[in-house]
């Protein structure tokens, strides 16, 4: 992939990601999510992992997203009213970000690794699907196999919580 | 050329900003879109480690991208639980505001 694109696809992401903090209308930052998603999903396809940009926007795009979007619907969310905003907390909130910022930046920094560029693959095609299936159902089946547990319980609980009479 | 540390730096830069929304937002619904963000910037720096690491037969290292297929499922998951929370929230409060709620604040 060329480093244009790479920048392009990079900055569609931040920009949008940095739209979602910065929106007070929880629609306007569920929409910008998801062209952000579209952004980290052609990021994905950038570094040969086609199957997992295909699912992250069925399942984040797609999915997540509609469940965000309905449920602001459904509470009938506005715009937030501006409230008295605590000066010392955004600064602070600010600053420790920024700071975790320059950390990050740091160790990356310091990484002998990360000066590698993109080494070139055995074949052209990548059979990702297929080698990622095999390693669900062969090392990973248990991890597999727990998940669907956890969905289940997920599904549960959901019908639970939104039972009417919540006791 | 695009390297690793690109690729790092830039999911580093969508963590920080998922960060920022969790200490900044007081919209309970933003702060958990700010927690996905976070999760996919994960995802980001797995996926590229996958490639830049390739396994000896010359393909990228597909265990990291099972690990981020896990990383989905449970992000999914717990978005459909945390929606249902903030739902049953909003029926007991009428808010969506994280200030309005400080029960057990000491």
């Amino acid at each position: 992939m060329s480093p244009i694109l790479f920048w392009l696809f990079a900055l569609v992401m931040l920009v949008f990601g940095a739209a979602v903090v910065i929106n007070r209308n929880p629609i306007a930052s569920a929409l910008s999510l998801v062209i952000c998603f579209m952004g980290l999903s052609a990021l994905f396809m950038s570094l040969d992992a086609f199957f997992i940009g295909i699912i992250q926007v069925l399942v984040y795009a797609g999915a997540v997203m509609v469940l965000f979007l309905f449920i602001i619907m459904l509470l009938d969310l506005r715009a937030e009213v501006r409230r008295k905003t605590n000066l010392v907390a955004v600064v602070g909130g600010a600053a420790v970000a920024l700071a975790l910022f320059v950390q990050i930046y740091s160790v990356v920094g310091q990484l002998s690794a990360a000066q590698k560029t993109f080494p070139p693959l055995a074949s052209a095609k990548t059979d990702d699907v297929h080698n990622v299936g095999l390693l669900l159902f062969t090392n990973y089946n248990l991890p597999f196999q727990i998940i669907g547990v956890l969905v289940l319980v997920a599904t549960i609980g959901v019908i639970v919580l939104s039972k009417r009479e919540l006791r | 050329m695009v390297t690793l540390g690109h690729y790092l730096i830039v999911s580093g830069m969508l963590f920080t900003i998922g960060f920022a929304g969790v200490l900044l937002r007081r919209n309970i619904i933003i702060i958990f879109m700010s927690l996905e963000l976070m999760l996919n910037a994960a995802n980001l720096s797995l996926v590229a480690f996958s490639r830049f690491r390739l396994t000896a037969a010359g393909m990228p290292d597909y265990n990291a991208q099972v690990f981020v297929f896990f990383i989905i499922t449970v992000a999914a998951a717990e978005v459909a639980v945390g929606l249902a929370i903030i739902v049953a929230l909003y029926r007991a409060r009428q808010t969506t505001h994280v200030e309005d709620v400080c029960s057990l604040k000491f």
